[in-house]
């Protein structure tokens, strides 16, 4: 994984803005964001990804809870103080249809994050990214950059760069707390028609 | 002459290596050469030799060629307090220079060469982090 912007990035980035519905990631500056309205909400992309077994994940498999996605790496700082935070989260939160995936932008893949993993015992589930699933984020050219999905899959707010535990379990609580709002439209058929589009 | 460079200076998104000057070196000569890095305020990289076994230190590489890289000199990093660490990080902030030694082969070609390099730097600030980079350059060597 080079972690270089493809040929078709231009392209990836607007659907990115399309999707994520305006909350793209800021390059050099933090985006503390609050929860969009429901109504405001847009679809998060879909993605097949592999976890630390090899085992494929999509996120639709995720569909009717909160999903924590941060994207991250083992090189990051900033990601390194909140991976403590996001396992109590996971803990704590499961139960009540939570769940945290860490999508790892490591160049090195596997190699170097399966021995993090297992050193720092993270207890949530961790996928290794790709550049496609970064471009379809948005581009994700900062880390942490972390989505918070609700239950029905779109994307609630968006954190590039370190943001206090404070402030991600205010969220966590209020969208767990919240029961669904009409379903935002065709997700499958909007991710589906517009990576169709870039291919 | 080659001065001033027909080639910008070296950029990223953060970090800039202003051009280096061209040198005159003779066969059989050790000299050093000094690479002027920028970063942006509010960015570091991480130095040489960062503590953390997963910070990615920062790399010069000379091609090998007619001109041998014997040292590659970095300045003494800086022990840095961040929110995100709770031990000091080492760091390069601001503007500094990386030297190298380079050693011009006794049978080298006379004339002008250009010996390139790599910077492989990884930077961030107390928020965020950018992906690891690797910046090519290139400095202009008169061998005579």
């Amino acid at each position: 994984m080079s972690w270089k912007f493809p040929r078709k990035a231009a392209a990836a980035l607007m659907l990115a803005g399309l999707l994520a519905g305006g909350c793209k990631s800021t390059r050099l500056s933090v985006n503390a964001a609050t929860l969009k309205p429901a109504k405001d909400r847009k679809p998060a992309p879909e993605f097949d990804l592999k976890d630390a077994a090899g085992k494929p994940v999509k996120l639709s498999e995720y569909k009717g809870k909160v999903v924590l996605l941060n994207f991250w790496a083992t090189w990051c700082g900033p990601c390194k103080i909140e991976i403590p935070w996001f396992m109590e989260f996971e803990q704590q939160y499961k139960d009540r249809g939570f769940a945290v995936l860490g999508i790892s932008m490591d160049e090195e893949g596997w190699e170097i994050v399966k021995p993090y993993i297992e050193k720092y015992k993270l207890n949530y589930r961790v996928l290794l990214g790709t550049d496609m699933v970064a471009q379809i984020y948005g581009g994700v050219d900062s880390l942490p950059t972390t989505f918070l999905i609700d239950r029905e899959g779109r994307i609630a707010s968006v954190h590039v760069g370190l943001v206090s535990k404070s402030d991600y379990e205010k969220e966590i609580v209020e969208i767990l707390d919240t029961r669904a709002a009409a379903s935002g439209g065709a997700r499958g058929g909007a991710v589906a028609a517009a990576v169709a589009g870039l291919r | 002459m080659l001065w001033p460079p027909p080639w910008p200076a070296f950029a990223s998104d953060v970090l800039t290596v202003a051009p280096p000057r061209q040198i005159t070196a003779r066969r059989g000569q050790t000299f050093p050469a000094a690479l002027r890095v920028e970063l942006r305020g509010g960015f570091h990289v991480n130095s040489n030799a960062p503590a953390d076994e997963y910070l990615i230190p920062l790399r010069l590489a000379w091609e090998v060629g007619p001109l041998q890289a014997v040292e590659v000199v970095f300045p003494k990093p800086r022990l840095e307090k961040y929110g995100f660490s709770p031990k000091p990080v080492s760091v390069f902030t601001g503007d500094f220079d990386i030297a190298t030694n380079f050693r011009v082969a006794a049978d080298a070609p006379t004339g002008l060469h250009l010996v390139k390099g790599k910077l492989r730097y990884q930077a961030c600030n107390d928020k965020l982090c950018l992906p690891p980079k690797t910046l090519e350059v290139q400095l202009a060597v008169d061998i005579r």
